[in-house]
């Protein structure tokens, strides 16, 4: 009854190219973001699986993976606040029209 | 506590006495112009200072007195060092130097209060005390200085005070002129000089004289073993050193043929004048060669010593004649001074070293009296220098007249002032080295007592020859005029006595003149001289100079004193009676002119053939040098530079450039697009690491 690693990973590396597909085809800043956190967490997935199946007996991977989640959230926070701060300033969140950074 | 312990502790603390003079002098350089009483002040007082010092260290010396042989403390250190070798300089205490820097000080002391009057009117008055006190801190330096570095060292800044002081009004041609050959021709000697000092060095490898310290004996310590090597011109090493450092003297000391600069220095301010004739510059010379003076006696054998004595003797006689004819009142002095100082040297050769020293001290108070008594003249007739447009002084400075007769006879050598017993010794001295010497000796001191009465009448008596008082319709009150506080600012007009800063030094300094003479014996022993001497024939020369010496003021009385002259523009009486031999003598033997169309000439010459050879083959082959450096130049421009480096560097410049620009395209903004190009490279490098 038990699954196999490779489940986990391979459901980890879906995760992470719908969020790739995602941050990269979407025009709007938000939904880029929400791809990123998909990622993200498709990372996370990955250490846990392996975790899980290799080095159960040590209790580090937790705290690893908790911090990883708590520092996401702290990193999409500040991308939401950053998000704002563009929408204001360019009154949209469209990112193909904002290419002031062009060299 | 023990005397010659005494004398360790004292030599120690020699170094004050030049030391406040140079305070004063690198204070007084940072003061303004107006700090006129400041700078006076701060000279006179460091100067009273090192004279205290001086004095001290001279009573020291007498003190000890009871053995016969010389103390002499001295005291050496390491200045710097560098790899194995040092470089030591040193003090020294012994009468020689005692005496002498006491002298220094003391003349010194005097002639810059007398300064303080004479330089009243100057604007860079503080510039003038500076540069007083520096030559005397460094007159002082060398005198106290036991290593010839040292010695070389202040010797040489001695000749820079002398240069800076003696154009201290170079705004005069004349004065800058005069700046140049004085230190131009010192220089000439100091070759001879560093020269000796170089070979000394050589032969004996140290510098310091003494070090009473037999395993590292000083140079002078070492002159037993010199006089047996040999030297050049088949003379002892000695001999040789000796020569060589007396070159040097007879630049500073201005002896016959390097004389010219003398006369000259009469351009600077005439408490200079007094300070180089009678306390430092000249005096540099005399005392070298008496600090010196082991070496010129360790090889009995040599010419050296006959040398040295007939140049003296050359010097005294020659400057005695040039005297007689000159015109302007100090410059009678300078070659008055000249004379004298080929007494000195004279004296040196004759073997007196007591003679040339004592001569030397007793020479420098009374020339440094009627050098600033001159001074006090030229003041009160409102600068005037020329002799003949002087005369009754005597009714208008009793002052300086009663201070400069006493300097004058001391001068001629008049018995009991002190030129007398110090121009006795010489004569004696040369009296048993050489007869002809001895007979020039005599002749020039005739000269001598007949050209200061000769100037004597024409400064002192007679009446009034210059600007006449009706010409001067403001200066009725000609009594009231003598009273010397009216204020100088009319120039022209009756003479006046100077105020009491001006003759209260040469009042002092006359009653050294006076007195100094008699203790020329007790010089003599205290210099450690053989005792007693050989006193024969002292009957002949005491009487020869003293019937010499009459016969020249009789003679400079009845052709200057009987009939005197009434106006300014009266014939020299001399002119008349000989005629070419007075020209010939007012001209200075045309000894300027005979330079002038020989050294001078060839000197000139032998620039105008090195420049033609400069621009005809040095420069030549400079520019056959430089015109095929150009050619190959331009080959390697256009060949190398131009085609190769540039075309191969602007090729890889604009290479570069393009290369940017298409890369820059990719940068266009969108932050998606560069997540794009990211994925894509770690999607390459995942393929990469999975297929490998």
């Amino acid at each position: 009854m038990s699954i196999p690693l490779s489940s986990y990973l391979m459901l980890s590396a879906f995760l992470f190219a719908i969020g790739l597909c995602g941050a990269l085809s979407r025009k709007n800043a938000i939904i880029v973001l929400i791809g990123i956190e998909i990622m993200f967490n498709a990372g996370i997935l990955n250490l846990m699986a392996f975790w899980h199946y290799k080095y159960i007996t040590m209790p580090t991977a937790y705290m690893f993976a908790i911090f990883a989640i708590a520092i996401a959230a702290a990193e999409s926070a500040i991308a939401l606040a950053l998000v704002i701060a563009v929408y204001r300033f360019y009154k949209s969140v469209t990112l193909d029209e904002m290419t002031d950074l062009k060299g | 506590m023990d005397h010659s312990e005494y004398l360790q502790q004292l030599v120690r603390q020699q170094w004050l006495i030049p030391f406040f003079p140079l305070v004063a002098a690198a204070i007084q350089s940072l003061l303004k112009r107006p700090a006129r009483k400041p700078s006076a002040a701060l000279t006179i007082v460091a100067m009273g200072l090192s004279c205290l010092f001086a004095l001290r260290a001279f009573f020291a010396t007498i003190g000890g007195g009871e053995h016969h042989d010389v103390e002499r403390a001295v005291f050496n250190f390491t200045w710097f060092r560098f790899g194995t070798t040092s470089l030591d300089i040193g003090f020294i205490l012994d009468p020689l130097t005692a005496g002498m820097a006491a002298m220094v000080a003391f003349v010194g002391f005097w002639i810059f209060v007398n300064a303080t009057g004479y330089m009243a009117d100057d604007e860079n008055f503080t510039r003038f005390f500076c540069f007083l006190s520096l030559f005397a801190a460094s007159m002082l330096g060398l005198v106290i200085a036991n290593n010839l570095l040292l010695l070389f060292m202040c010797w040489e800044l001695v000749g820079l005070c002398s240069y800076l002081l003696i154009g201290f009004w170079y705004f005069k041609p004349s004065a800058a002129a005069a700046m140049k050959k004085a230190f131009i021709t010192t220089r000439i000697g100091d070759v001879g000089f560093l020269l000796g000092i170089v070979m000394l060095y050589w032969k004996t490898g140290t510098l310091n004289l003494y070090t009473h310290d037999a395993l590292h004996p000083g140079a002078l310590e070492q002159v037993s073993a010199l006089a047996l090597r040999s030297g050049w011109w088949g003379l002892s090493a000695a001999s040789t050193i000796a020569l060589l450092v007396f070159i040097g003297a007879m630049g500073k000391s201005a002896q016959f043929p390097l004389h010219v600069w003398l006369p000259d220095a009469m351009e600077g301010p005439t408490p200079v004048s007094a300070l180089i004739h009678a306390a430092t510059m000249v005096a540099a010379g005399v005392f070298m060669v008496g600090r010196m003076y082991p070496l010129f006696t360790a090889d009995r054998g040599s010419w050296v010593m006959d040398f040295v004595m007939w140049v003296g003797c050359i010097t005294a006689v020659f400057a005695a004649t040039i005297a007689v004819a000159q015109f302007d009142i100090k410059r009678v002095l300078a070659y008055s001074t000249c004379s004298q100082l080929g007494y000195m040297v004279m004296a040196l050769g004759a073997g007196s070293l007591v003679g040339g020293q004592f001569h030397l001290l007793t020479h420098a108070f009374f020339k440094a009296l009627l050098f600033l008594g001159s001074g006090c003249v030229i003041i009160g007739t409102h600068h005037e220098q020329d002799m003949r447009k002087m005369g009754g002084l005597r009714k208008y400075m009793p002052i300086t007249f009663w201070c400069y007769l006493i300097g004058m006879l001391a001068l001629s050598g008049v018995p009991p002032f002190a030129g007398f017993f110090s121009k006795d010794e010489i004569l004696l001295a040369t009296f048993h080295r050489n007869k002809y010497a001895w007979g020039a000796a005599t002749f020039a001191a005739f000269l001598t007592a007949f050209y200061m009465t000769r100037q004597m009448f024409m400064v002192f008596a007679g009446t009034w020859r210059g600007g006449r008082p009706e010409d001067y319709p403001h200066s009725k009150h000609a009594e009231a005029h003598g009273q010397a506080t009216e204020a100088h600012e009319d120039h022209g007009g009756e003479p006046h006595e100077v105020s009491w800063n001006m003759w209260l030094p040469i009042a002092v300094l006359s009653l050294f003149s006076i007195g100094l003479g008699f203790f020329g014996h007790n010089y003599g022993e205290y210099l450690g001289a053989e005792a007693g001497g050989s006193e024969e024939g002292k009957a002949v020369v005491m009487g020869a100079s003293l019937a010499v010496v009459a016969l020249g003021l009789l003679l400079g009385w009845a052709i200057y004193g009987r009939k005197k002259m009434e106006k300014a523009t009266d014939p020299d009486p001399l002119l008349g009676a000989l005629r070419g031999v007075f020209i010939f003598l007012n001209n200075k033997w045309y000894i300027d002119e005979l330079y002038a169309a020989t050294v001078y000439r060839f000197t000139a010459t032998c620039g105008i053939f090195f420049r033609l050879v400069d621009k005809l083959v040095v420069d030549g082959i400079l520019h056959a040098i430089a015109w095929t450096a150009w050619a190959i130049s331009q080959a390697f421009r256009w060949v190398g530079d131009e085609f190769f480096i540039n075309g191969g560097f602007d090729t890889g410049c604009e290479t570069v450039q393009l290369g940017g620009e298409e890369l820059s395209k990719l940068q266009n903004g969108r932050i998606q697009n560069y997540f794009r190009v990211l994925s894509l490279g770690a999607a390459i490098l995942l393929l990469i690491y999975f297929f490998t």
